[in-house]
């Protein structure tokens, strides 16, 4: 009798392991993570160059934005959910930036997946976007993200070392651009 | 006793199954987009193609979603057309081919054409659809019924009876300059539209 439970416990688990497994494989990036290591093209336009603190031309990681607190959006120019939300991102961006205590502390940027340059420029032009976005053409930034659904908001803090931890994911739109920031702010200790 | 322990090995094996299968239903729900129907991986391209770029575009008349019915041939000299055929509402791609041409409406202006949506599904369902991606400046046809007769005419009626994901650019003579019939599974990208009405 022992023996059959302890079979049937160790069946179980092994099912259970095999069953979840393809959804481990696509873990979303979560709170207590490393940010992965994401590479993106310099932007051309001075403006967003100096907002990121970039100077060269060429590619950066994200880990050489001037800031210590980033706010990723993983957005798709043909998500509805993502245009829906477009307003209340910009507000987001528009609060940190009239606060001089958070302005040079927190930045922004988006991250198209599956979107070319021109797709991603349509969504910029459409919404009046500020902060800078970026195409992830072939979806290599999605993939290292974990392949989630849009739109997603990776809050990552810097540290000591450099390099950004995640503090705090949003699967979905945020309802309150200044409840986000306030959450952003708390959960990052700024 | 012996019948006893087989009908509780039975019990248990039963219970280790359902508990995998929660598992990963309860996994796969958190993957899937509100309200949108998950199709799969689709044969890419499921139909013959009738038409080829240079010929003359069939016409048309279909019931649109904001109401009357719109005849391909009213733009003739003046807009140049652009018809989307997407295969079905409420499926994954499909929803979100047609949000993104929503915002690109300045892209369309600028190259004087009238982009024109159709699916095989009927008025009712392409409102509810519809409804959700905001408003459509777009007119939305249905060719529900005879079903498929315009994705027949223009080749890409599927053998399940849904339509191909096809881009069919007219130019204002009513020639066919364009034709995407594109893989049912991947949303073509915007800019190979544009170099298209680049041409034009």
């Amino acid at each position: 009798m022992k023996k059959t439970i302890i079979f049937i416990a160790v069946l179980a688990i092994g099912l259970g392991v095999l069953h979840s497994a393809p959804v481990a494989a696509q873990k979303e990036l979560a709170k207590g993570d490393a940010l992965p290591a994401i590479k993106l093209p310099v932007p051309q336009t001075a403006a967003a160059k100096s907002y990121l603190g970039l100077t060269s031309g060429g590619t950066f990681a994200v880990s050489q934005i001037k800031a210590e607190v980033l706010i990723i959006e993983i957005f798709n120019m043909y998500c509805n959910l993502c245009q829906g939300e477009a307003p209340r991102v910009n507000e987001l961006y528009q609060l940190i930036n009239k606060d001089p205590s958070l302005k040079m502390k927190i930045k922004m940027i988006g991250i198209g997946a599956g979107n070319t340059p021109l797709e991603v420029g349509v969504f910029r032009k459409n919404y009046q976007v500020l902060f800078p976005l970026f195409p992830d053409e072939d979806y290599v930034v999605h993939k290292a993200v974990g392949e989630v659904r849009t739109p997603f908001f990776i809050c990552a803090k810097r540290n000591a070392d450099g390099s950004l931890k995640v503090f705090h994911t949003n699967l979905g739109g945020f309802r309150d651009a200044a409840q986000f920031l306030k959450q952003v702010v708390t959960l990052s200790g700024l | 006793m012996k019948q006893s322990k087989r009908i509780y090995y039975v019990f248990a094996m039963v219970a280790a199954i359902v508990t995998c299968l929660i598992v990963s239903a309860y996994g796969r729900a958190g993957t899937l987009k509100e309200n949108v129907y998950e199709v799969g991986q689709l044969k890419p391209i499921d139909s013959v193609p009738k038409l080829k770029v240079g010929d003359k575009a069939p016409d048309f008349t279909l019931p649109a979603v904001s109401g009357g019915k719109v005849s391909v041939s009213r733009y003739l000299g003046k807009k140049n057309v652009v018809i989307s055929f997407v295969p079905a509402a409420w499926t994954p791609v499909c929803s979100e081919q047609w949000p993104g041409y929503n915002i690109a409406k300045g892209i369309f202006e600028e190259y004087d054409a009238q982009l024109i949506g159709i699916t095989v599904d009927n008025i009712p369902t392409l409102f509810a659809w519809t409804s959700q991606m905001g408003k459509i400046w777009f007119p939305v046809l249905s060719d529900f019924w005879p079903h498929g007769a315009v994705a027949d005419k223009y080749g890409v009626l599927r053998s399940d009876g849904v339509s191909e994901r096809a881009l069919f650019v007219i130019d204002k003579k009513g020639i066919i300059r364009y034709i995407d019939i594109h893989d049912i599974n991947k949303r073509p990208p915007l800019d190979d539209l544009i170099k298209a009405l680049k041409k034009l």
